[in-house]
């Protein structure tokens, strides 16, 4: 888009990507929370995890190198880290409803000042798409969001109360969007950076609930 | 001993006896695990009234494989228990999706884990069992929930499956199972939830006693039926998928 403004989505996922700490166990979304991946953390080491039960994968494979049988849960066929190990999907999700993932990245549509999302479920449809976002937004020990501030309309993401059909309630701890760094706080999100170009006053004119500190 | 009746020449006898309204469960994340060659052959077969559970119904990348949805266009199918019925991302469609949004299948969509898990029960002999997954969204409108330790979780029911179909790297005559990396996933939770397990099996079947014990996956005693996959274009071989377009 060209009207597109403030951090890329490459930046967006590197500003939570920096959140990371050595020893972290991360699960990333499809999409966006992918590029997580890309981002030089210096020498912290995460261990990323896919809900297809690989635990510990590495960068996506060029073609004619894959191993056919191992994908991540974006369905990429990635190579695996030293210290490697693969589970079933009820040990996966074990590791995850148990709290032992450090971080899960998501995609989502709408973000609540009270630490709700909505990533499932589109206006007017009748099914969606849930894959393991309810059991990670319920068992990770955080659970950090990338969107774009708005919607192609103008309209505000980040809102008092979600309107689409939620994934999780109160889960959400940080929040990256082109505009900046946002926390949920309960009667709005706190404000902890903003985008080169993006003033307190234009995130606070495209957000749907009151930008605090 | 029936050991050397798990072994079947072809994927057509393999389901030869699925009847009509038989549920299910098919194995696979993305390709790995995905039993191709059965999904193939039970679309020849034209078992109807079906319920099919797996992760997707497929189709959401090319080249396209066999997959649920082309079970559901060929008309075989009553109701899909998935964790998705539309793609993450609004702008990708599922081939299942009209079909589902037009109400000629019934969908119940679920949690991966949840799935999972259900699947777990079933073979474990666990009826239900309570999660965190899903308390205060649409899914749990009118539900049991329950508070244990000041936190609200979810009822959630075993998920029993009459047949499962598995796709496993390695095998011997008794029936054990070896996965390959991500091939894992569903397959041995589905193999222990179903009364009737046919896999397709990547390499030849090893005689019995050749495969290390510590080494096996699924235990033969959950395996009915086993083919060997024969090589392209008889057999199907995963490949990889074509990067979408953005």
């Amino acid at each position: 888009m060209s009207d597109r403004m403030g951090w890329s989505r490459q930046q967006m996922a590197d500003r939570l990507a920096r959140e990371f700490q050595d020893g972290w166990i991360v699960n990333l979304g499809v999409g966006i929370p992918t590029l997580c991946s890309n981002t030089d953390i210096g020498d912290r080491q995460v261990i990323y995890h896919a809900e297809n039960g690989v635990i510990g994968y590495g960068p996506v494979l060029p073609e004619g190198q894959e191993d056919l049988h191992l994908v991540n849960a974006g369905g990429q066929n990635v190579s695996l880290n030293p210290g490697a190990a693969i589970v079933h999907h009820a040990d996966s999700f074990a590791i995850i409803r148990s709290g032992r993932i450090d971080v899960t990245v998501m995609g989502a549509y709408e973000v609540s000042c009270t630490g709700d999302f909505a990533n499932w479920k589109v206006a007017g449809a009748k099914g969606g798409g849930i894959g393991g976002a309810m059991d990670l937004a319920a068992g990770a020990k955080r659970v950090f969001i990338i969107l774009e501030h708005t919607t192609r309309k103008g309209e505000p993401r980040l809102v008092r109360r979600c309107a689409l059909p939620v994934t999780a309630r109160g889960v959400v701890t940080l929040v990256a969007t082109n505009y900046g760094l946002f926390e949920p706080a309960g009667e709005g999100f706190r404000l902890r950076e903003l985008a080169p170009g993006i003033t307190r006053d234009m995130a606070q004119a495209a957000t749907g609930a009151p930008l605090i500190g | 001993m029936g050991q050397e009746s798990k072994l079947v020449a072809s994927f057509a006898e393999a389901v030869a006896d699925i009847p009509d309204g038989a549920v299910i469960a098919f194995g696979g994340f993305a390709a790995p695990g995905t039993p191709y060659n059965l999904i193939k052959a039970l679309l020849a077969q034209g078992a109807r009234n079906l319920t099919c559970i797996a992760n997707t119904t497929g189709g959401a990348h090319q080249p396209r494989m066999p997959d649920i949805a082309m079970l559901v266009e060929n008309g075989q199918v009553r109701k899909v228990i998935c964790s998705f019925t539309a793609a993450t991302r609004p702008t990708d469609v599922l081939p299942f999706t009209k079909f589902y949004e037009a109400g000629e299948v019934e969908a119940e969509l679920v949690p991966q884990g949840t799935l999972a898990e259900r699947l777990r029960a079933a073979g474990a002999g666990i009826p239900a069992f309570y999660t965190p997954t899903a308390v205060g969204t649409e899914l749990a409108e009118g539900r049991e929930t329950r508070v244990f330790n000041g936190r609200e979780y979810l009822l959630e029911y075993a998920l029993p499956v009459d047949y499962a179909f598995l796709r496993a790297h390695r095998a011997d005559a008794a029936g054990n199972l070896q996965y390959r990396l991500s091939q894992r996933n569903f397959n041995p939770l589905m193999a222990m939830a179903a009364r009737t397990v046919i896999a397709e099996v990547e390499e030849e079947i090893l005689p019995a006693g050749a495969m290390d014990p510590d080494q096996v996956h699924t235990p033969g005693i959950f395996v009915q039926r086993l083919v060997r996959i024969p090589p392209a274009p008889e057999g199907i071989w995963p490949v990889r998928r074509q990067e979408r377009a953005r």
